[in-house]
């Protein structure tokens, strides 16, 4: 359901000011959202003034900065710091990112807000809860499907059935997709959002999977494909440079293919 | 605080979802819903979404002009003289006028969704121009009918 404003509870207050050193030099402002699951208080927006000298050129950095330097009890998630495992996608400056691959100089906004990802259940400060995300996943059936007895060898593909995958394969399910998704925000139990139904396409793509006419079946749904209404926010913030909106759009088109054979029960 | 919600009471709950993501926290509270359109910086394409859904309910309520067009004109000349005088004033122009443009722009916005439905014109930087072409060739349209009408004399000031 589509609710505009913020549940009671859920509206971040303002919250403590950590003020730079008297002296310190290219001062950046980070506006963070912070919630403790353990302290009975709203939500609340924390200031950090920081000197851009003090840590690395990326956001990471200067929030491993504010922890190490200022605040231990800022929390959030982080890994590989190279853009491949995805944890540490937020909300920065408005748009969703990797805070490992997003640059200071890259913000709009000389004030950075830092928020989790958009309408998620927060677990803490800037960790939210996506067990549902994960569980989309695993509803579109992430796993090759052949009807072909297993092979001696590797299952073999042309070089241009293979470069079908390009563009799909790299996804790493960090959700800055889904979350940036407003059909998502109001309707994430029904419709299954763009990082699940990229990852959906690209088994439908795969030239080795025989259970196309499955996988669409069970999309044939008025929420879980047809939510997308080309807002087109996914391939804008997808930090991998992905497009989910292009790989629905051919989900879609293939929805009415006249090479779709549909099953007994969606016929 | 004492605003935390209460087990149980669904009216408390931020969203009623049925995941049973939205846990009671040791403070007593369930977890908060994490801000959205509070904090978005709007893309062009996300404009040009929310500004067609506004567009077809401003035309259902447009609609709500033209019938009564139509019944005053089926009550016989003295309304329709009326309705027409009413709607024929500066304000009711205006009313006609927003009316056009989200007529307009439902058009241009649809042949955008045409365009992308045909699986065309979906990179970030050919949807961006999409939108932008449909935007401003729905205010030429509008605003070239109503020039037309002033021009030809149908419609006066």
């Amino acid at each position: 359901m589509v609710q505009l404003t913020l549940p009671r509870g859920s509206k971040p207050t303002t919250g403590k000011v950590h003020k730079a050193p008297a002296g310190a030099q290219n001062v950046k402002t980070y506006k963070v959202y912070r919630y403790d699951p353990e302290v009975d208080a709203d939500p609340r927006w924390d200031v950090y003034e920081v000197s851009a000298d003090d840590h690395g050129p990326m956001l990471l950095d200067a929030l491993i900065h504010i922890k190490n330097e200022i605040d231990p009890t800022l929390t959030f998630r982080r890994s590989c710091r190279e853009g491949i495992c995805g944890s540490c996608s937020m909300n920065i400056d408005g748009r969703n990112a990797l805070a490992c691959t997003k640059g200071m100089d890259e913000c709009a906004s000389n004030t950075i807000a830092i928020a989790p990802l958009p309408h998620q259940p927060v677990v803490k400060d800037l960790v939210t809860d996506l067990s549902l995300f994960y569980a989309q996943y695993d509803s579109i059936q992430p796993w090759l499907q052949s009807d072909e007895p297993d092979p001696e060898k590797e299952r073999l593909q042309s070089p241009e059935e293979r470069s079908k995958l390009d563009g799909l394969y790299e996804c790493i399910l960090c959700a800055c997709c889904s979350t940036s998704c407003p059909s998502y925000w109001w309707n994430q139990t029904e419709y299954l959002g763009p990082a699940a139904l990229l990852q959906s396409y690209r088994w439908i793509a795969d030239s080795r999977d025989d259970a196309t006419d499955k996988r669409l079946d069970d999309l044939e749904d008025p929420f879980k494909l047809y939510r997308c209404h080309t807002i087109m926010n996914c391939a804008q913030v997808c930090p991998k440079g992905l497009n989910p909106a292009k790989a629905i759009a051919e989900t879609k088109k293939l929805m009415v293919s006249p090479s779709r054979k549909k099953s007994e029960a969606t016929a | 605080m004492s605003s935390s919600p209460q087990p149980g009471d669904a009216s408390n709950d931020p969203v009623t979802d049925q995941t049973g993501r939205f846990v009671r926290q040791p403070n007593g509270r369930v977890r908060p819903l994490s801000p959205h359109l509070q904090i978005w910086r709007f893309h062009i394409t996300m404009w040009g979404s929310i500004l067609n859904r506004g567009a077809a309910i401003g035309l259902s309520f447009g609609a709500l002009f033209v019938v009564a067009w139509m019944v005053a004109a089926a009550c016989g000349p003295d309304a329709y003289a009326t309705y027409t005088g009413l709607m024929g004033s500066p304000l009711g122009l205006l009313i006609w006028f927003g009316i056009t443009v989200a007529a307009a722009y439902h058009l241009t916005a649809g042949v955008r969704h045409l365009i992308w439905d045909a699986g065309s014109g979906l990179s970030i930087k050919g949807a961006d121009t999409l939108t932008w072409i449909s935007i401003v060739a729905a205010i030429v349209l509008a605003v070239g009918f109503w020039a037309a009408l002033f021009l030809s004399g149908k419609v006066v000031l």
